[in-house]
């Protein structure tokens, strides 16, 4: 136990040598050469530990270079998410692979959750902050519910998830989201969001790593007019459901072809009146 | 009980040995209107009596769904009772986003318990004034629990409290043997039949009662007013038929004879025995 103890001690000089390498012993040689002693201290190194006390900082910034942080909190397990709002229905569509570096980490991995009776939300981005986003967003709804008696609506549900982004302005959660469902008469909506809580509702949208393949295509086939020209023409899709159901499935075929962080398999979930639907359609693994 | 000089403060103690603030916090609870549970090895069934303030007004609400395998009834000052049921819902929140698993009954029943101690114990608190019947299904299987002002609680096979609850208690301790393997259905009937003692003489309607049940494969909810009344309807007419064998009522103070069902409706006192 003793013989324990006693190697854990590390002397003066030993603790200097490791924090500071060898430039506080030459600058002190030379004080000595100078003939200078520090507070009537005999012992080389304890003079040493007390100049660096009373120097600290000054005598990092000459030693030591300064260094960048090497751990970042975040990761991006990539992926992509789409959504897309019709007339009376909302496709909600996100690959299933989920990667770190160059490297998978699985192909079966959901990005989806349902977080009220006619809300869906897809989020790409780092998972392991997405999910505790969606756990965070499933907890307030059940506040909700037990204080009104009803489900959340989607644009309360936007809302929220915009709040609650925003709140961690200054440690964000790294999850890009879109938000899906049909709204209080029944019609299709998609809200869009960045990082911080930054959203807005659109007639489609799409987020994560091939967001910069799939939403060009969208805005060609799915772009309405300004709502600055007149007749006012409304953002929502004229489109069928099932032909937004095929075009996701186009787009997503295109995107897994040349971004390497989509593939795998593709999950769709559509609401309609009827309810929650889902199916899968596979995607190239490579 | 009389007024007394140790009766002003929660924490002073009588001579005796008694807290008498707390025990008139328990007769708060034994003035609200009744509150009943009982359970089976699967199911659990809460019922009260609505009480309205006047004929315009509608009635408070006393039972409160604390999560889907947890819901509770109050009797005594339903504001207390409110803000109880919902620290209860927070807390299950809280348990289930930590560790993704319902939270055991034992363990809010417990946290309650030393939630109202604390009041029993603080000079400038005073103790909920509100009795709560705790019923949840967890792993270990169906529980109901009262939870007391006085910060301690029990476990029941089947328990009333508040006002005329004597009558309610007396019903359950004669029929309790066979709530344990007894169906949900079943359980159900036994908790109206209950709530029809507490009502001394007034009829049993869907308006004037609510059921609540929670059960495996079933989460807490209460039972819609139609459903209600369906029941009702069903064992009434059985119970008159049945005359003085259907589960007995304790002797006497039985004004009048029961509420009719669809049928007579006069004269028979099936509690009568």
């Amino acid at each position: 136990m003793e013989q324990q103890i006693k190697s854990q001690n590390r002397s003066c000089t030993e603790a200097i040598l490791a924090r500071y390498g060898k430039a506080p012993f030459f600058f002190f040689f030379l004080l000595r050469k100078l003939k200078i002693q520090i507070c009537g201290i005999k012992s080389f190194a304890s003079q040493i530990a007390v100049l660096i006390f009373l120097l600290g900082r000054p005598l990092v910034l000459i030693t030591m270079p300064k260094q960048q942080a090497n751990w970042s909190p975040y990761d991006n397990n990539g992926g992509s998410c789409v959504a897309i709002a019709g007339a009376d229905y909302c496709v909600i569509a996100a690959d299933t692979r989920m990667s770190t570096g160059y490297n998978i980490l699985t192909r079966d991995y959901s990005k989806i959750c349902k977080l009220a009776n006619k809300c869906v939300m897809a989020s790409s981005g780092f998972q392991a902050d997405v999910k505790a986003l969606q756990k965070h967003l499933a907890a307030r709804h059940l506040i909700y519910q037990h204080q009104h008696n009803k489900q959340m609506s989607c644009p309360a549900m936007a809302q929220l998830l915009s709040n609650t982004l925003y709140y961690k302005r200054f440690f964000p959660y790294y999850s890009f989201n879109v938000l899906g469902g049909l709204d209080n008469e029944g019609k299709g909506c998609v809200f869009t969001y960045d990082a911080v809580g930054s959203y807005e509702k659109v007639g489609y949208s799409s987020q994560g790593s091939g967001s910069t393949l799939i939403m060009p295509f969208l805005d060609n086939q799915l772009k309405s007019p300004s709502p600055l020209l007149l007749p006012v023409q409304d953002a929502v899709t004229p489109l069928a459901e099932a032909e937004a159901v095929d075009l996701v499935k186009t787009v997503f075929a295109s995107a897994s072809e040349r971004d390497i962080y989509t593939g795998d398999k593709l999950e769709i979930v559509v609401i309609n009146a009827d309810g929650i639907n889902r199916e899968y359609m596979d995607l190239r693994k490579d | 009980m009389f007024r007394n000089q140790y009766d002003t403060d929660v924490t002073t103690w009588s001579p005796a040995g008694r807290l008498f603030q707390v025990e008139y916090a328990m007769e708060a609870v034994k003035q609200g209107s009744a509150a009943i549970g009982l359970r089976s090895k699967t199911h659990i069934v809460l019922g009260c009596v609505n009480k309205a303030n006047s004929e315009l007004s509608s009635h408070q609400k006393k039972i409160f769904k604390v999560d889907d395998h947890i819901g509770v009834a109050i009797a005594g000052l339903t504001a207390d009772g409110r803000v109880l049921s919902r620290y209860m819902r927070n807390e299950c929140i809280n348990y289930s986003f930590t560790y993704e698993s319902p939270l055991p009954v034992g363990r809010l029943v417990v946290q309650l318990a030393d939630k109202a101690q604390v009041c029993t114990q603080r000079s400038w608190k005073r103790p909920y004034g509100v009795g709560l019947l705790v019923a949840g299904l967890d792993e270990s299987g169906a529980h109901l629990y009262y939870n007391c002002p006085s910060g301690n609680y029990f476990e029941y096979q089947a328990f009333a409290i508040g006002s005329r609850s004597q009558a309610a208690k007396t019903y359950l301790e004669r029929r309790f043997e066979s709530f344990t393997d007894a169906s949900r259905d079943d359980l159900v009937k036994d908790a109206l039949m209950a709530i029809r003692e507490t009502l001394q003489g007034e009829t049993l309607k869907s308006s004037v009662c609510t059921i609540a049940v929670v059960g495996v494969g079933e989460p807490f909810h209460i039972l819609d007013q139609a459903t209600v009344q369906q029941m009702i309807d069903a064992f009434e007419i059985v119970g008159e038929q049945e005359g003085p064998a259907a589960a007995g009522q304790e002797a006497s103070a039985e004004p009048e004879p029961e509420q009719g069902g669809a049928a007579a409706g006069e004269g028979v006192a099936p509690m009568d025995i």
